[in-house]
């Protein structure tokens, strides 16, 4: 048979059994390292109950430690001691105990057969990829790691810190180029016997002892001396998480793992009984004869990174709780905050529910209840309208509520006569857009009908708060997009702001705006400023009103003379 | 976090687990088969007191999931749990007819417990209506999620408490033993939990769901906690301060991501809303047994005279973990 397996093996060892019997029963011989921590009487146990088959054979013990140079050295070992008593093996395929065939090992034994030269070792030059996960690239080759990580983390991190700071460099034995990749590769016997019996190995071994972990390394490294012919990928499926470590298989993978076409995958779960027993009985052909597809695979296990580095944006929850700033997105969808404009229109809301389709809402933070759209005494999520339990935390009731409508845009009336402590949440947020009219608290306050002198406390209170609040809006931390349009302003020309607002609200029912809302009657509106005025407080955020200008609220067109001619 | 502070709380853990190793000889031992116990059994520890028609299921439950063995402190007992729970092949027992509220609730006597015999095991910490629900647990046993945490160097899991409700009044549908209590109770809210952080301990504060919701509308600051982390690879050093809510070394508070991530976790499904309720939250009263003068049993009294209906029209009904793990109430993290 021409394919030799090396299988380094230090748990399990009942799964590792099972795989070298698999690999056995198909022809394939087999060379076991057993990692030195395994105690005499497993070892024993274990190698006992393989006696029965011939091919199988037992290489001396190293301690692999991870990142260490054990593991190459137990390697070098066991595929020397394949090489020499296998004469007619032509590939070494390097696995573990927990790895799995996939695919039946006839085609994997065909497929190489039809490679007889090829190497499939992955293999990058360090300075290109930046997969190494701590920091550590191309310092693994120029530092020197005499101790453990896992076990020494204080020293280790000292004598790397040591080092660079005492300008330490080592160098690159015979001017070899470093090269990186999974530590499982399947190499043709030319280029594996080269780098055993090569003259220069010693010196090769003396430096790569020290270097931060070998096994991705070693043989990566001087394959590319050797090979006339690599192709720089693994055979075995296997995906490591942003940490570095592999992920995991189970039986819930059964399909997935199926649908990849690979030939090998690691790592599996040991108790991933159904893995087993699947793809170690499967018949011959229960998968496609194809190239190996990891694709599937990949997508899911990236999705997975991600959401652990990124997460969903918007999200506050027990295992995510972003620092501020660190929220990559404060909210989970784009919203719309209104200001002033419920004051000015008798119809705002109903009418920006027709013109837009999104869920329009009252004063979602005034005093006294949240006033939801349609009435609703509750929302999405159970959440309540109670304002106590709102003003608890205004910030995570905001979230919370976007987050809950996901798919569903989101718009809602705000004022200076509201709670304010969310007004800079939502200037931060890119997911806001803030629509102001200034100055149009006054409307509701012209209109109603209490004591002036009320009035007056109630007047100088609402601008001093909207002026704070338009000093956020207009501060340079502010993300959110804001407009902002003094009263006198809008009421020359609301057609054209009003068109904007809804084109950036998208999704507009109307290509073109054909009905405004309903503006409300300002007739004495100036007068009711020139009085207030006249009381000592000046109102300034609706911008200039004429005494006089008896602001129609839409001023009738007046029809051209009709001449006779 | 200063020196002062650290070594404070080091002193602090240092108080909790003297106080332990005290109210550990209350402990009367009624069955110990802690003999049977492997060196890599999963094991559950809880409290109970006439709980006798929750546990059948409540142990079926985990012996699924894969727990190897239960403990349990039995606080005075009188309808036959005791024996129940003495007659199980896989429980030890002990009981206690001393003051659960001067246990700090029962803390000391699980604390004191762990201590002694949970040191390098992966240690499950509930309450006989809690039922863990984890990423993939439909498919993948807790062994499964103990290893991977093993394998990714995590040491505490936190599963945030979420209190489950029937639709129309609480003793409309009466429980039976051995029946799923979720069957019953299957409601629950999805997305009115507010968070904060606790600074000295380093763990959050979740409040809200049902129970803010009716019964502290106009005191939410009252509302009980719902962050917990049940799941902890124990060593004997460690203590859980108050409940499971949060423990020292405050490093295992640490179960969420501060910058975007997530981190995965779990739900402990809380079924305390059934027919039972009406009766124990009566002799909770009269014991005054509970968490800050019993102020939760207290205002459920005060409400459910009224209205016992804690369901509402936005109220969700639960799925499996994958509906919760899309709400965004739990999170598989990296694990895939």
């Amino acid at each position: 048979m021409n394919v030799g397996i090396v299988m380094l093996v230090h748990t399990a060892l009942g799964r590792a059994e099972q795989v070298a019997r698999h690999w056995s029963a198909a022809g394939c011989p087999v060379v076991i390292h057993v990692d030195k921590v395994v105690d005499r009487k497993t070892y024993d146990n274990f190698v006992n109950a393989l006696s029965d088959l011939a091919h199988i054979t037992f290489s001396k013990r190293y301690r692999c430690e991870w990142g260490t140079w054990g593991i190459v050295q137990a390697t070098q070992a066991a595929s020397e001691q394949m090489l020499a008593q296998n004469a007619q093996v032509r590939h070494v395929y390097l696995a573990s105990g927990s790895c799995l065939p996939l695919r039946p090992v006839q085609e994997l034994l065909d497929y190489l057969a039809e490679r007889p030269q090829t190497d499939f070792i992955e293999s990058a030059t360090t300075s290109e990829v930046p997969w190494t996960v701590g920091g550590l690239d191309e310092e693994r080759f120029t530092l020197r790691f005499p101790v453990s990580w896992k076990r020494n983390r204080y020293l280790f991190d000292l004598l790397v810190n040591t080092q660079r700071s005492l300008g330490l460099r080592r160098k690159m034995p015979n001017g070899i180029v470093a090269h990186m990749g999974s530590q499982w590769w399947c190499l043709s016997r030319r280029t594996l016997s080269a780098i055993l019996q090569d003259p220069e190995r010693s010196t090769y071994d003396r430096f790569f002892r020290q270097v931060w972990i070998p096994d991705e390394s070693y043989f990566q490294t001087l394959a590319r001396h050797y090979s006339s012919n690599i192709e720089s990928r693994s055979l075995t499926l296997s995906k490591f998480d942003f940490q570095g470590k592999p992920h995991i298989f189970y039986d819930d993978h059964l399909q997935l793992l199926r649908r990849s076409d690979c030939f090998v995958a690691r790592k599996i779960w040991p108790y991933a009984d159904r893995l087993y027993e699947a793809f170690l009985t499967d018949a011959a052909g229960a998968m496609k004869k194809t190239e190996p597809n990891p694709g599937k695979i990949d997508r899911i296990f990236s999705k997975a990174v991600e959401r652990r580095t990124r997460g969903r944006s918007g999200l506050y929850m027990q295992s995510r709780f972003p620092n501020e700033d660190w929220e990559n997105g404060v909210t989970a969808a784009p919203y719309s905050m209104f200001q002033g404009f419920a004051e000015l229109f008798e119809n705002f809301e109903p009418w920006l529910t027709a013109a837009t389709g999104a869920r329009v809402h009252g004063h979602l933070f005034a005093t006294d209840k949240v006033y939801y759209a349609d009435g609703q005494t509750a929302i999405n999520g159970a959440l309540s309208d109670s304002a106590v339990l709102r003003d608890y935390n205004g910030r995570g009731f905001l979230t919370n509520l976007i987050w809950n409508t996901r798919g569903e845009r989101q718009c809602f009336q705000f004022g200076p006569a509201d709670n304010q402590d969310i007004c800079w949440r939502v200037a931060k947020d890119p997911n806001a857009q803030i629509s102001v009219i200034t100055g149009a608290w006054a409307v509701p306050l012209f209109r109603s009908n209490r004591d002036f002198a009320d009035i007056r406390a109630i007047a100088a209170n609402l601008q001093k708060k909207e002026s704070e609040h338009m000093d956020i809006l207009r501060s340079p931390y502010t993300k959110a997009r804001v407009r902002i349009w003094t009263m006198a302003e809008f009421i020359e020309a609301p057609m054209e702001p009003l068109q904007g607002i809804l084109d950036e609200i998208g999704r507009t029912k109307l290509s073109r705006l054909s009905e405004a809302p309903k503006m409300v009657d300002l007739a004495g509106f100036g007068q009711f400023l020139q009085n207030l005025k006249n009381q000592g407080m000046h109102p300034y955020l609706m911008g200039d009103f004429p005494v006089e200008r008896g602001v129609a609220a839409t001023p009738k067109a007046q029809r051209k003379p009709y001449l006779v001619q | 976090m200063g020196i002062f502070r650290s070594y404070g709380l080091r002193l602090q853990r240092k108080r909790w687990r003297i106080r332990a190793i005290r109210k550990r000889r209350e402990l009367k031992r009624v069955a110990n088969r802690t003999g049977q116990i492997r060196s890599d059994d999963l094991l559950l520890f809880c409290t109970q007191r006439n709980e006798g028609v929750r546990l059948p299921y409540f142990l079926e439950y985990y012996r699924k999931m894969g727990v190897g063995h239960f403990f349990f402190v039995d606080n005075d007992s009188d309808d036959g749990s005791l024996d129940y729970l003495a007659d199980q092949p896989d429980v030890s027992v002990w009981s206690t007819k001393a003051s659960y509220k001067r246990a700090r609730f029962g803390v000391d006597w699980l604390n004191g417990l762990q201590m002694k015999f949970a040191h390098g095991h992966w240690v499950l910490t509930v309450d006989p209506d809690e039922f863990l629900v984890f990423p993939f647990c439909d498919t993948r046993p807790l062994r499964a999620l103990t290893d991977w945490l093993d394998a990714s160097s995590i040491k505490s899991f936190s599963a945030m408490l979420l209190d489950m409700y029937p639709k129309g009044r609480l003793d409309e549908q009466p429980y039976r033993a051995g029946q799923n209590p979720i069957d019953i109770a299957c409601w629950f809210d999805s997305g009115n939990y507010t968070i904060s952080r606790n600074p000295s301990f380093g763990n959050l504060w979740i409040q809200g769901g049902p129970r803010s919701r009716v019964f502290f509308p106009e005191e939410p600051a009252k509302a009980p906690a719902l962050n917990k982390v049940p799941l902890v690879k124990w060593d004997k050093r460690y203590a859980y301060v108050s409940s499971t809510h949060m423990l020292l070394p405050r490093g295992l508070n640490q179960v969420y991501d501060e910058w975007g991530g997530e981190k995965a976790s779990g739900v402990l499904l809380h079924a305390k809303f059934l027919d039972t309720f009406g009766d124990k939250a009566k002799e909770e009263l009269e014991r005054s047994q509970h968490y800050a003068g019993s102020v939760e049993y207290k205002a459920y009294a005060e409400r459910i005279k009224d209205d016992p209906q804690l369901w509402c029209k936005w109220s969700e009904r639960y799925i499996n973990w994958r509906q919760l793990e899309i709400l965004g109430l739990m999170s598989k993290g990296n694990w895939a």
